[in-house]
């Protein structure tokens, strides 16, 4: 057991960190730091120079643009970028779709599919849940038809986050409505610019729009957008939400707001004096960062025990890794709202268009901590996770 | 990075759970209560046969050069088998004073009997009034001819009522909360001047309140500096709660496990109570709190070894709070989903919840640690 970084690890940090500093554009590092959202261009103009590096598709295999690193190098380069911060590739193309792709898919589709992911030439949204389907995903009703070559397209998905910006869409759809929930599901691709579909943005609690209702009225797709076999939809969708839990514990992303945390908390005043000379304060905060260091060594477990023994079957601690990480994520911006007080409350009305510098600091902490509800939610809520680690695990 | 055992790391976590398995189930531990000391002589010399006692000490000293994952690997055993021999109070820090300060000739003196079993120590350190802080001593040591003569009272000093030689605080000059003036000395239980009150913990152990009066010792007594000891008792005393933090994961494994099979097994409603959800979900938040301990205690072992003394003890405090959290999560819910039957000094768990409970108060609490990270300046 040795638990330290070797030299070529710690060698590899600088260099990943290195390259951050000189490439993440600064405006969009700025919007990220104070919590707000990114315009599609500045999200595709990061990808791109990610790319282009050849970092883009980085756990891909070899073959498919991937960089062949170690498990520890993952884990670093997610860490890096998470906590410095620059914006995560697209998970629904490069970690989703993508991965389904290259281990599913004919040799037609990698070549059509792949590099347009790695590039973002094609932004990518998911369809799994439905207004009536959301911890039973397998209960999901959207139809596909086989009409000719074509499948015929009808039914309604919701929760299809940036759904605004995407040209395609990897959708779950029942396929043989005789057979028993899971077996009737394939797991079709097709244009977001199909005839049929309509996206409804969902406004969120914070004010944003992430999410959206999509509506498939009578979409007709090519026969040859179904990926794999059909009815076996369910069991690339699990090969899929398995793959998810890379970087799920979203430990850089916790370390960034603890800095940001600590910058405020030196400025703003309570009793006179800075609120992180306040000893409940401080205890609170050490409190939280104790945990996320737990946190960031049983990932670190999880990272090890993968590059040891292979990805395999989903490992079941990646529900520890959930549990732990929105838990954790929902408690920095809680501090955050502590040390602004009362300035939490003015909503920004006007963006960031510079024209009320007073609030540019305060302004996303609210809407922050108000979209990061939903992390304990997403993904398999906690309680979903609870389940498992009861079944897997526990054997209960 | 590398999460996994060696071989030889793997034979030793074999034989110490051989070991136990075969010599510590849950009846075999309440024989030794009832034994003079309260724990087994036996057990005692299995241990050392198996070189279990010899297992930090380097081998020039006749040790097994173990390190840090070594010990995390037996504190973890220990705790599983809800041991009751003093491993802590003689082979870790009785051994943890001399590996660290003792010279050669106090070495020789005691190492061998820690080794083959014959000698055991006891720590002498808290004070009606210093709580957790390690530089609170009021006992003073003061010097007569080339000796020293130790006054002042010692309280709930583990394995005090056997040890063989008792690793005793003392001020040398300086006021009570100084953090200069401090050293550390060998004093012989059966020493002149040394009384002994014995008494069983909550938890099953011994400890004893030693008085000092007048105890002369020579001046080959003092481990390392008697003036300015401080540095080397917060070593030990950091290895110490790395220690407890093994030997808490360990009990958290097991608690958890005891748990899991009894709620598989007992009926309600004419179902097993484990096919309840709310008890399926406090059950994996039992895991998880026992993986966070885990990973801390990991963290502990490693931090052990880090050349800075501040972020030594920061990490080893940061650990210290994640296991006091965790324990106590782990083992009031132990109680609860053991339902009456929990409640009850026949079945094991509940008495492995009150191990669990002593270690988060021994050598700074959650709070205590708490407020030294943060005051620290946290950890990222």
């Amino acid at each position: 057991m040795d638990l330290a970084f070797t030299k070529e690890e710690q060698a590899f940090r600088e260099e990943v960190r290195q390259f951050f500093r000189d490439n993440v554009p600064p405006d969009t590092r700025r919007k990220l730091v104070e919590g707000r959202h990114l315009s599609k261009d500045e999200m595709v103009t990061w990808w791109r120079i990610l790319n282009k590096k050849g970092w883009g598709v980085s756990h891909w295999p070899k073959q498919y643009g991937g960089t062949g690193w170690t498990s520890v190098q993952h884990y670093i380069f997610n860490e890096e970028l998470q906590s410095y911060p620059a914006p995560q590739p697209l998970a629904f193309g490069v970690s989703m779709v993508g991965p389904v792709i290259y281990t599913f898919g004919n040799e037609e589709q990698k070549k059509q599919y792949l590099p347009r992911i790695a590039n973002v030439d094609d932004w990518w949204c998911q369809g799994f849940s439905e207004p009536g389907s959301g911890s039973d995903l397998a209960s999901l009703k959207t139809k596909a038809e086989r009409k000719g070559d074509k499948w015929i397209i009808n039914g309604q998905k919701t929760w299809t986050t940036l759904a605004q910006h995407a040209d395609m869409i990897f959708c779950l759809c029942r396929t043989d409505p005789s057979a028993k929930k899971q077996m009737g599901i394939s797991f079709i691709v097709f244009s977001m610019k199909s005839k049929g579909v309509t996206v409804r943005p969902i406004q969120t609690i914070d004010g944003g729009v992430e999410v959206n209702e999509v509506f498939f009225d009578d979409v007709e797709v090519p026969i040859e957008n179904l990926i794999g076999e059909e009815n076996k939809g369910w069991d690339y969708a699990k090969f899929l939400l398995g793959n998810e839990r890379t970087g799920i514990a979203r430990v850089g992303v916790s370390k960034e707001r603890i800095r940001r945390i600590k910058e405020l908390a030196s400025k703003v005043e309570s009793g006179g004096k800075p609120i992180i000379q306040d000893a409940a304060f401080r205890e609170k905060l050490a409190a939280c960062e104790i945990e996320l260091k737990a946190l960031e060594l049983t990932q670190l477990r999880v990272v090890a025990d993968e590059g040891k023994h292979g990805k395999g079957k989903p490992n079941p601690a990646s529900s520890v890794l959930k549990i732990k990480g929105s838990e954790i994520q929902q408690t920095t911006t809680e501090l955050l709202m502590e040390v602004i007080g009362p300035f939490a409350a003015p909503y920004d009305i006007h963006g960031d268009d510079g024209s009320n510098e007073a609030m540019d600091w305060t302004a996303q902490i609210a809407p922050s901590y108000f979209n990061n509800r939903k992390v304990s939610i997403y993904g398999g809520s906690n309680e979903i996770q609870r389940n498992i680690i009861a079944k897997a695990v526990l054997g209960l | 990075m590398d999460f996994d055992l060696t071989e030889e790391q793997r034979l030793l976590k074999d034989s110490v759970d051989g070991l136990l398995t075969d010599s510590y189930d849950f009846e075999s531990r309440k024989k030794y209560m009832q034994e003079k000391g309260g724990w087994s002589k036996a057990v005692w010399g299995r241990l050392a046969e198996q070189g279990l006692l010899g297992l930090p000490f380097a081998e020039a000293d006749g040790g097994f050069g173990g390190g840090g994952v070594e010990t995390m690997i037996v504190m973890e055993a220990l705790g599983k088998a809800l041991v009751l021999e003093p491993y802590l109070a003689t082979v870790v820090i009785g051994g943890g004073f001399l590996r660290h300060g003792g010279s050669d000739a106090q070495k020789a003196a005691h190492l061998p009997g820690i080794i083959d079993g014959s000698q055991t120590l006891a720590f002498a350190q808290l004070e009606k009034n210093s709580r957790y802080d390690l530089f609170d001593v009021a006992t003073s040591a003061k010097k007569k001819g080339s000796g020293w003569v130790i006054d002042g009272e010692k309280f709930v000093v583990l394995n005090g009522e056997n040890a063989d030689t008792l690793i005793v605080t003392a001020r040398t000059k300086g006021d009570r909360r100084e953090r200069s003036g401090i050293g550390v000395f060998l004093v012989p239980a059966n020493a002149k001047g040394v009384t002994r009150k014995s008494y069983p913990t909550q938890d099953g152990l011994h400890a004893a309140d030693i008085a000092l009066t007048g105890a002369e010792v020579g001046a080959d007594a003092a481990i390392g500096n008697p003036e300015d000891s401080l540095a080397l008792i917060e070593r030990v005393v950091d290895e110490a709660r790395v220690a407890l933090c093994a030997e808490a994961v360990g009990l958290m494994d097991e608690s958890l496990k005891t748990t899991v099979e009894y709620i598989k097994t007992r009926k309600q409603f004419g179902v097993a109570i484990g096919s309840f959800q709310s008890l399926q979900h406090r059950a994996s938040d039992m895991f998880v709190a026992a993986e966070q301990a885990r990973s801390m205690s990991m963290f502990a072992t490693m931090a052990n070894d880090f050349e800075d003394a501040k972020e030594r003890s920061n990490a080893i405090a940061a650990a210290k709070v994640q296991i006091g959290k965790s324990l106590k999560f782990v083992g009031q819910q132990s109680i609860q989903l053991h339902g009456g039957i929990g409640m009850t000094m026949e079945a094991k768990i509940g008495h492995y919840f009150k191990r669990l409970t002593m270690i988060e108060n021994t050598f700074g609490d959650t709070e205590y640690h708490q407020r030294r990270v943060a005051d620290a300046g946290g950890l990222i």
